[in-house]
């Protein structure tokens, strides 16, 4: 069973998102990491492999240079080969253009399942997934609070909240994205960090994919961000105080709001 | 006007539909994507629509236009109320087998009369489908959308990114936008005139791919899992005693979430040592954590800081859980939490969204 987990590097959330001049988010300043689902991912395919014989674990990110620390990262954890897609025309690619250029390494790898973060935390998107799949012409099993991999067939359950609980099943090939619900991924043992030394990182551009440069990127995206502002002042009106009616009141508002009343 | 498409469900209650055609209007005139023709009204033939029966002006159907019930589909008046002209209807059970794929098929074959923009809500079925229609139709795809405006080259739409703490304006250079919402955040106000929307049903014929998905249960068992609640709610020294711990319970069962404790609250026996959520006990992932008398240890914060929607109520407005709450209330847990139990009950008994 082939299984490419995509593994995006994301700036640490701890320090927030800042803005280049061209309203890209800066990548290569202060600590990034592996993006929080898809270590989850990375995990869960490991446990497909720890039940199979025939497991091959491929990490795939597109990213800057800086970004071969995600897949670094998910070699220490267990994965057997990585990719990095990097090239500069990349720059300024929206969820459609990362879909393209992904869903072209998948096929290019060849693949049954695809595993990746149900969100990424820099952008938050939730599309990527989604639109790999669609791109491949696979379903998708999107948002896996637990995840089930059989002999023929994928089971995800999910808690969309307000006691909405469901199963899904697919049958390979397909996408599957993972929540941080699936699980606290296993920590690597100590030797592993020296077996990943040896494990292969290839280097793919745009041309390895076949892909024309004017389809991706800041040129051919078709999202601009025209504008990015911070929000000061933290959160102005977050307290509510008062008596334990009108408290009660706007604590009843607020999760009706969020929809979870 | 050029049409503004605006999905209905699948699953999702009236008021999120309310929500999109209040933004849609705002770009054009809206039509509701529907799995069924909404309560209330009359089917059309495709081509041969027809307006909804039983109309008067000023909510003359009031008397046989079924309530609204609260979560439930809004019904055609309601949407007109919001401004919708049209109501795009599909029956086949397909729609209901395979909402989210199906609704890919109704919302590309739709897409083919060029509409303004297509607004869906961001849960997880709508951020599917969103995503696979934008791929379909090589259009641009904006998601976490909290407003939008009518600019010269199309919809602006105001993103809220990183938990709101910068807002971002982005609009779409290709294709049709297809913006995913946080409904949430957008006040709902009914249109200036009341449409009455014309009920046109769409025949659709499915490719075999659209069954790949199958739901084979759904239940509203509450799970007794906390790595895996949707919603939790957990108690602190604050709750005060084993007695008070009851509250605890009471309102995880009524938000349908699982209850947990601090440390302390398990150090003090009041809940058993498997729902402490701290760093050492289970570390956990709700979209909705709901903290009673806790403080925020950095301990318990460890736990529980990958949580989506953080509110928390004590009695300390200095508490540090208060610096990582999405909404603090400051008050006597032992107050507050009985009136909150109540003023829950109050809304369930009420629809959602009243029919005039
Ligand atoms: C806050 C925010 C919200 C956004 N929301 C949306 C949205 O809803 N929908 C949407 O389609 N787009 C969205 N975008 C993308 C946006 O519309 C633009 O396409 C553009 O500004 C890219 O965003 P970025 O800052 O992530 O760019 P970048 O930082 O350039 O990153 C874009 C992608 O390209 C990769 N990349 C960057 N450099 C390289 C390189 N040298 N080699 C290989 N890969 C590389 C990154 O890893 C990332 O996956 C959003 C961007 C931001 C910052
Ligand atoms: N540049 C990228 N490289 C690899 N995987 C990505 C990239 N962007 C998104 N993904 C994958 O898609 C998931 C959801 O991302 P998003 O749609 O941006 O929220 C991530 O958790 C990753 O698994």
């Amino acid at each position: 069973m082939r299984i490419v987990v995509l593994v995006k590097q994301v700036p640490s959330t701890d320090d927030g998102l800042s803005f280049a001049p061209d309203l890209t988010v800066i990548r290569d300043a202060g600590p990034c990491g592996l993006n929080a689902a898809d270590w989850c991912a990375v995990d869960q395919s490991l446990q497909v492999a720890v039940r199979r014989r025939d497991v091959q674990i491929t990490a795939v990110t597109m990213g800057p240079p800086g970004a071969a620390d995600a897949l670094r990262t998910a070699l220490v954890l267990g994965a057997d080969a990585a990719v990095h897609i990097r090239d500069e025309a990349l720059h300024g690619s929206d969820a459609l253009a990362t879909s393209r250029v992904l869903a072209a390494a998948v096929r290019r790898l060849g693949f049954d399942l695809v595993l990746c973060g149900a969100t990424s935390a820099d952008s938050g998107m939730s599309a990527v997934p989604a639109m790999v799949a669609e791109r491949l012409g696979v379903p998708a099993l999107c948002f896996a609070d637990r995840l089930l991999v059989r002999e023929r067939k994928v089971e995800i359950h999910r808690d969309d909240g307000c006691g909405d609980r469901r199963v899904f099943v697919a049958a390979p090939p397909m996408v599957i994205s993972v929540t941080e619900r699936c699980g606290e991924p296993h920590y690597p043992r100590y030797v592993s960090r020296f077996d990943a030394r040896d494990k292969p990182i290839a280097v793919w551009g745009l041309d390895t994919l076949g892909i024309d440069p004017a389809e991706v990127g800041l040129a051919g995206s078709a999202c601009v961000v025209r504008a990015a502002t911070p929000r000061s002042g933290g959160r102005p009106d977050a307290l509510a105080m008062g008596d334990p009616t009108s408290v009660a009141i706007r604590l009843a508002d607020f999760l009706a709001e969020r929809q979870f009343l | 006007m050029a049409e503004v498409l605006v999905l209905a469900g699948p699953g999702r209650a009236a008021r999120a539909t309310c929500a999109l055609l209040t933004l849609a209007r705002r770009l054009g005139t809206p039509a509701v994507v529907a799995g069924a023709p909404a309560n209330g009204t009359t089917r059309a033939r495709a081509g041969t629509p027809a307006t909804v029966t039983g109309g008067g002006k000023n909510g003359a159907t009031q008397a046989r236009t079924p309530r609204t019930v609260a979560g439930g589909p809004a019904s055609a008046a309601t949407l007109g109320r919001f401004g919708a002209k049209t109501i795009y209807a599909a029956t086949a059970p397909e729609m209901d087998e395979h909402p989210v794929a199906a609704r890919v098929e109704m919302l590309v074959r739709l897409a083919r009369h060029r509409p303004a923009a297509i607004l869906v809500a961001a849960d997880r079925d709508g951020l599917e489908i969103a995503g696979r229609v934008a791929v379909r139709l090589d259009s641009g795809f904006l998601s976490d959308v909290v407003d939008v405006t009518a600019g010269p080259d199309g919809p602006v739409a105001v993103q809220s990114v990183q938990g709101g703490a910068w807002r971002v304006e982005s609009s779409v250079v290709r294709g049709v936008p297809v913006l995913a919402v946080r409904t949430e955040h957008v006040a709902i106000t009914p249109a200036p005139a009341p449409a009455r929307p014309v009920v046109t049903t769409v025949r659709l014929t499915f490719p075999r791919s659209v069954r790949a998905v199958r739901q084979v249960a759904r239940h509203r068992a509450r799970p007794r899992d906390l790595s895996t609640a949707a919603v939790i709610v957990a108690g602190g020294r604050g709750v005060g005693s084993a007695e008070g711990f009851e509250l605890v319970r009471r309102l995880a069962a009524a938000l349908d979430g699982v209850p947990a404790g601090s440390h302390a609250a398990a150090e003090q026996g009041w809940c058993p040592p498997q729902m402490q959520v701290d760093q050492v006990g289970q570390v956990v992932h709700p979209s909705l954590y709901l903290a009673l008398g806790i403080s925020g240890s950095l301990r318990h914060r460890a736990g529980m800081r990958g949580a989506g929607t953080v509110v928390a109520i004590d009695s300390d407005p200095q508490a540090p859980i208060f610096r990582l709450s999405d909404l603090g209330a400051v008050g006597d847990v032992h107050q507050v939490v009985p009136e909150l139990l109540a003023e829950i009950e109050r809304r369930r008994a009420l629809p959602l969204i009243a029919e005039e």
